[in-house]
């Protein structure tokens, strides 16, 4: 390689090389005879001893898929039993006869037919594909009586997974469906194939996906003695499957009813955290949706109904919709500010009603202003002056760094899919986020609706309730997890998930009083008063408003005035003192906070604190049901 | 009569000078493979042989025409047909379609194409010429770029992923960084550590394949891909199955085999992938010791002549290109057996000219046309 040489000596290695290459090759390709003959000459006997008693095939033994429960037990999914009718495409020789001939069997529908031609163009032909689930005791009669007609059709008994809470609580609990080439290619990549030999359905949303290792199980397998056609003619041994494990919620089934209940036909979500657990107690987005429809693969216009509803019901809310928080921004920005010696308690500004920057008037929503205002007032008021000052004073940075600390703009680590990141914004989101030049420079003028929630401002209802939870638990920040604890459908033992603290926020404890103080008293003398009027708990919260873009209004056709309205949010955590709930509440459309969405606040804390169900439920529930409530006593 | 004699000796003309491009010991060497592999899939897999005789059809038209056409004019395309393997394969990467839980292959509306294949014919043409347009001038620096052109593709394949055709376009290319004179200084010492690495992996097997044992900067599958390999009998459901299963297949055929169609691995179906990639183990249970000799004779042949071609051919290009491909249907014959006798990992490497697949077979086939034309074009070029 050093050097230049002359062509002779250049073809002189060449052939050098030849010769290596031709001697390696000789050597590898004895080495591979010396495997052939230790094979088949040495191990022969061996081996051909293994060939004639190789009549045994394996057969896996699928396991039962674990439970979904809340944490009283109530059971969000399960498995029922059922038979099914299955084709293998290559065993049939003439499909669309076939069909037909069992049609006069059972009854198959043209959505049974479709089904089975999509199933085909996705799995390989010697697979057995259901042609018709869930056949009645009359059907499952009527074919066995006639099977013989049928060569490559059978008659399976199958678990089928069940989800008896329907709509509720549709968009954590998720849903099965059949495996497809993208959940193949997932398998594979974690040498998980043997264990989903025999297993067509796989966990695609909510929990069903996220904790799919639990549930599945381990396969197990069947030893079976095949004759000389390969047909199983008895079987030999069996390895027992390890069914999947049982996942206990934090979640209170009921209490996330009386959220979808208070919410009636309106969109929104809440979520709802128990502060120094992070175990959450509620997870709701509405509307929802029936996840029994997915199970074996949904048909086109239930699917067409669901995709283009203009309410979006597959959207998770709660994790995945960003919104600008509004008003209930200001208590943690106030809190930034007395963090990093911006403002004292007791310093207060006199409000005209609106706030001049660089040209602009800033207007508060009140007219003539609010007076004279300290920290305390501009919370329980909700003042736009005092914050629009308090963020040109922080400036940009600052506020990102420190709101960045309570997890705005993060992913929160919750444990299903589909969370979004949200906006934080700062300069440096800016030049990311934006491509031209001109738009990436940030201007002072946008720090000022920075401060009153507004802005590029967006967050997930589920971030809010996390940083909620984090301030009830005196800046301790737990991951917010959904499962509370895994337990073994083998033995009965259990596995807690574990409250894991992330971080704790160094916030002096007198800065916290001040907060605290003033969110207490928001419900009491300010807009959230009317919405907890004779309340016996002490709670602290926040209402907010925010603006609709109305670009963003814009998509929609129908009901443009009602979606061009404000959100409606609230953010709360009660008892005050020593919290036991925390949360989020976001009323899409839903106008002001304090009239839409504090009193499905109300709805909720007195139900989880008081177990006190709202007038329609009670009636309906007996009073045994009002017991579920824990933490009533606080 | 006279017309009789004429018409005879004008057809012996004709079939002369048709069968002319090819190269007689070549030509006859892929014959016997293709004749074997065709006996073997009539009990593999009888239904296929339609189409199997289609794959050869067209596999032959390929390799006529590819012996027909002279190095010059390989050495043009290498570039351009390397460039744009290398951006179909970005295509397959952003926009290609996902079967069997890889993405391999690339939809381009009227077909569907597998670009990865074709890069393992454009990566020794490219290489090839790399170096023939540094002939003379060559430093160092050379084989960093030509180890930069051969990583790339290398690259996106394994990330579709399909390990199988990755290592054989790093092999072909490294087969070219080889001849042209790549150090023995570097070839050397990661032979060696790479031998040591292995024996050291095998010896310590039991030891290091405990489940608590973690392999430092490998992952859990790759770990459970190697263990799987040194104890076959852990993963009894999963690819252990198929070593297992082959292995039987082997030993249990003997020195004779059991006979043509015959095999009980084969016919009660505890052969996994009998007509593709484990086709040599339907092999050597029907025909034993005595066939998996007979086909390793023929690889060694056709090696042989191919590396006796390239020690005759003029230019460098044509040298490297010819050693290349050469050493790159040895790779195939190796690993494939290596793998289905249980010494080598299972990565879906085919046999050549024997297992079931056009795509294959056509690629092989324009390998052996490229060879011929080395061979028949060598007196009219060059020094």
């Amino acid at each position: 390689m050093s050097g230049i040489r002359t062509p002779e000596q250049e073809l002189a290695r060449f052939r050098n090389r030849l010769a290596v290459a031709g001697v390696v090759a000789v050597v590898c390709f004895a080495l591979l005879a010396v495997r052939f003959f230790y094979l088949q000459v040495v191990r022969y006997d061996y081996y051909s001893t293994r060939a004639e008693d190789n009549r045994i095939s394996l057969v896996p033994v699928v396991p039962n898929r674990g439970l979904i429960m809340d944490r009283n037990g109530t059971v969000l999914a399960r498995n029922y039993s059922a038979y099914t009718l299955e084709i293998t495409p290559s065993k049939v020789a003439d499909l669309d006869a076939t069909i037909e001939a069992l049609s006069q069997l059972v009854d198959i529908q043209p959505k049974d037919r479709r089904r089975l031609k999509k199933l085909m163009d996705e799995s390989k032909s010697f697979e057995s594909l259901p042609i018709r689930n869930r056949l009645s005791d009359d059907e499952v009669a009527r074919f066995i009586a006639q099977r013989y007609r049928f060569p490559g059709v059978e008659l399976k008994a199958r678990l089928f997974r069940d989800y008896p809470m329907g709509n509720l609580g549709a968009h954590l609990v998720g849903y099965i469906g059949r495996i497809n080439d993208r959940d193949l290619e997932r398998i594979e990549e974690n040498e998980d194939s043997a264990n989903y030999r025999g297993t067509d359905h796989i966990g695609k949303a909510g929990l069903e996906k996220s904790y799919e290792r639990e549930l599945h199980g381990v396969t197990g397998f069947e030893e079976v003695e095949v004759d000389s056609g390969g047909r199983a003619v008895r079987a030999l041994r069996r390895t027992n499957a390890t069914p999947g494990n049982n996942l206990i919620l934090s979640i209170d089934l009921k209490l996330q009813e009386v959220v979808e209940k208070a919410f009636g036909n309106r969109r929104g979500a809440l979520v709802a955290i128990e502060p120094g657990t992070g175990g959450i107690l509620a997870l709701v987005s509405v509307p929802t949706f029936d996840p029994n429809l997915f199970v074996d693969g949904i048909g086109a216009q239930d699917w067409d109904e669901l995709n283009n509803s203009p309410d979006h019901p597959l959207v998770n809310r709660a994790l995945n919709g960003a919104y600008p928080p509004g008003s209930t921004f200001k208590p943690f920005l106030a809190l930034a500010a007395l963090m990093s010696g911006k403002r004292t308690p007791g310093q207060a500004i006199a409000d005209p009603g609106f706030y001049d920057f660089g040209g602009h008037h800033f207007r508060d929503d009140k007219p003539g202003g609010h007076g004279m205002v300290d920290m305390y007032r501009s919370i329980v008021q909700s003042c736009d002056t005092y914050y629009y000052r308090l963020a040109n004073d922080m400036g940009i940075d600052l506020i990102a760094s420190i709101m960045g600390q309570f997890g705005f703009g993060s992913r929160t680590g919750i444990d299903i899919e589909g969370e979004s990141t949200g906006v934080l914004p700062s300069p440096e989101w800016k030049r990311k986020r934006f491509k031209r030049p001109e738009q990436q420079k940030w201007f002072g003028g946008e720090t000022i609706s920075i401060g009153i929630g507004q802005g590029y401002n967006a967050y997930t209802p589920l971030q809010l309730a996390h940083a909620t939870a984090t301030l009830a638990a005196g800046g301790v920040m737990y991951k917010p997890h959904l499962v509370k604890y895994i337990e073994s459908a083998k033995d009965g033992s259990r596995r807690v998930i574990e409250p894991q603290p992330i971080k704790t926020i160094p916030i002096k404890p007198e800065h916290l009083e001040t907060i605290r103080r003033a969110m207490v008293g928001v419900n009491k003398e300010g807009t959230g008063a009317r919405a907890f009027a004779g309340a016996p708990y002490l709670v602290a919260g926040k209402t907010g408003t925010a603006q609709v873009f109305s670009l963003k209004g814009g998509k929609y056709s129908a009901k443009i005035t009602e979606r061009l309205r404000d959100h409606a949010l609230y953010i709360a955590f009660a008892p005050a003192d020593k919290p036991t709930i925390a949360l989020a509440v976001l009323v899409e459309n839903g106008g002001f906070g304090a009239q839409s969405a504090a009193p499905i606040a109300r709805a909720v804390m007195d139900y989880y604190l008081l177990g006190k169900l709202p007038a329609g439920m009670a009636a309906e529930d007996t009073g045994a049901e009002a017991a579920t409530g824990d933490g009533g006593g606080d | 009569m006279v017309a009789v004699t004429d018409f005879r000796f004008s057809l012996r003309k004709w079939l002369m000078s048709f069968l002319s491009p090819l190269d007689g010991p070549l030509a006859l060497i892929v014959l016997a493979i293709l004749s074997f592999s065709t006996v073997v899939m009539v009990s593999a897999s009888p239904e296929r042989l339609d189409t199997l005789a289609m794959n050869i059809g067209v596999a032959f038209v390929v390799m006529w025409t590819a012996a027909r056409i002279p190095p010059q004019r390989m050495m043009s395309v290498a570039l351009p047909l390397y460039v744009l393997g290398v951006l179909l394969l970005i295509g397959v990467a952003l926009f290609g379609d996902v079967s069997k839980g890889a993405r391999r292959w690339l939809n381009i509306g009227v077909a569907r194409i597998q670009p990865s294949e074709l890069m393992k014919i454009a990566m020794p043409l490219m290489l090839a010429w790399y170096f023939q347009s540094r002939e003379g001038m060559l430093r160092v620096r050379d084989f960093f770029v030509a180890a930069a052109l051969l990583l790339v593709p290398v690259g996106l394949i394994a990330k579709q992923p399909d390990l199988g055709t990755a290592i054989l376009v790093a092999a072909a290319g490294f087969y070219v960084l080889f001849f042209a004179g790549l150090t023995w200084r570097l070839i050397l010492p990661v032979a060696l550590v790479g031998i040591v690495g292995i024996g050291a992996i095998v010896a310590m097997g039991d030891t290091i394949c405990q489940p608590d044992v973690v392999w430092p900067g490998l992952r859990d599958y790759q770990k459970h891909r190697v263990c799987t390999l040194l104890d076959p009998t852990s993963d009894p459901l999963g690819k252990g199955f198929h070593i297992i299963q082959s292995t039987i297949a082997i030993g249990s055929g003997g020195v004779t085999g059991k006979g043509w169609g015959r095999g009980t691995q084969t016919h009660l179906d505890f052969l996994p992938e009998r007509h593709t990639d484990f086709i040599f183990a339907v092999l050597t249970e029907e025909f034993g010791l005595a066939g998996a000799l007979l086909l390793a004779v023929l690889y060694i042949l056709l090696i042989f002549r191919g590396l006796f071609i390239a020690a005759g051919a003029p230019t460098l290009f044509s040298r490297l290109l010819a050693g290349a491909l050469t050493l790159i249907f040895f790779t195939y014959a190796f690993v494939n057996m290596g793998m289905v006798s249980g010494i080598l990992p299972v990565v879906g490497v085919p046999l050549p000219f024997v297992s079931y697949g056009g795509t294959a077979l056509v690629t092989l086939c324009l390998g052996v046309g490229m060879l011929m034309s080395i061979q028949r074009h060598r007196r009219r070029v060059g020094t």
